[in-house]
């Protein structure tokens, strides 16, 4: 059982991988030229010699681009369907779609949104290559932090569902979250580094594309295996210790 | 049909025992999180293989997934 899970998770991924390309391709990597011609283009005003580059742009946005999106599709796709076999049955009496989706849902709060709305996405030419480890630190802090955070709310909703029922228990764990990760935003530094001369369109384009791209890795993730294990653990509903294999 | 363990006659979801999910969890783990450091780490913040092969490759991929970089 678990096996199948796992495996179509990561094949999941791999269709999910291939849908943000599509998107990426069309909303994220025109954003992606526009930005290096300004980052090119001001490195020719300050006369700076341009780097060897190590791989053409034709392949960035091509191979380098599929190869990050399916390594990326792959590894949450077996992270989801992980996640997807501990809430099944645990959170609630949902079909294991519902369970899907709402798994999807609350990872791509937890893992992207959240992260997002604090230090969201910089396109090339923003952000300081001596920066990039502090940067990095507190990327992957907020991501642990809010995963952190929503076991909390978990549990508080777990202990809160048998008095409040489940939709008022969902909620309280919704507010338990939402505070928590406000106290979260306020006590963590700010970090800026957008150039005063870079175009305001780019950047929210930039940063539009980057939400529409994981929007489209954890919708297919949340839909498609919902759709593909309902078809086989939903049958199976209402047998309650009938687990083989 | 005997001795069914619910009380009402409501359907319950099939769940996964945990003794059987945790191998497999800890192998997804491990194997996602190796991975997403490769996309989105890896010649940035620390670095395993010297050079900037692997930064040069996934750039595009790192900065649309939202990672920090440069």
């Amino acid at each position: 059982m678990m096996r199948t899970l796992l495996i179509r998770g990561m094949l999941v991924g791999l269709a999910a991988a291939a849908l943000a390309y599509v998107v990426a391709w069309f909303l994220g990597e025109p954003q992606v030229a526009l930005a290096i011609s300004f980052e090119e283009a001001k490195a020719a005003a300050t006369g700076e010699v341009h780097e060897h580059e190590v791989f053409s742009r034709t392949v960035q946005e091509t191979f380098g681009l599929i190869t990050a999106l399916v390594v990326y599709g792959v590894a949450f796709g077996g992270l989801f369907s992980i996640a997807f076999a501990f809430a099944h049955g645990r959170i609630g009496d949902f079909r294991p779609r519902t369970t899907a989706a709402l798994v999807a849902l609350v990872g791509f709060a937890v893992i992207y949104v959240v992260p997002f709305l604090k230090y969201p996405p910089n396109p090339p030419a923003v952000g300081s290559e001596d920066t990039i480890g502090s940067r990095t630190t507190l990327y992957v802090t907020l991501i642990l932090l809010s995963l952190l955070t929503t076991a909390v709310a978990l549990y508080a909703g777990r202990r809160l569902a048998p008095r409040l029922g489940g939709w008022n228990a969902a909620l309280a764990a919704v507010g338990v979250f939402a505070v928590i990760i406000g106290i979260i935003y306020a006590v963590m530094p700010e970090v800026n580094e957008v150039p005063g001369d870079f175009s305001a369109t780019v950047l929210w384009r930039f940063r539009l594309a980057s939400l529409a791209i994981q929007l489209t890795v954890w919708g297919t993730l949340g839909l498609l295996f919902g759709g593909l294990t309902d078809r086989v653990l939903g049958r199976r509903a209402g047998v309650p210790t009938a687990v083989s294999v | 049909m005997a001795n069914v363990a619910v009380p009402s006659g409501k359907t319950v979801p099939l769940r996964i025992p945990v003794r059987e999910i945790v191998p497999w969890a800890v192998f997804a783990a491990v194997l996602g999180l190796a991975l997403l450091y490769f996309v989105g780490a890896e010649q940035g913040a620390t670095s395993i293989i010297s050079g900037s092969t692997v930064h040069e490759f996934v750039h595009d991929g790192r900065h649309l997934l939202g990672f920090p970089c440069h």
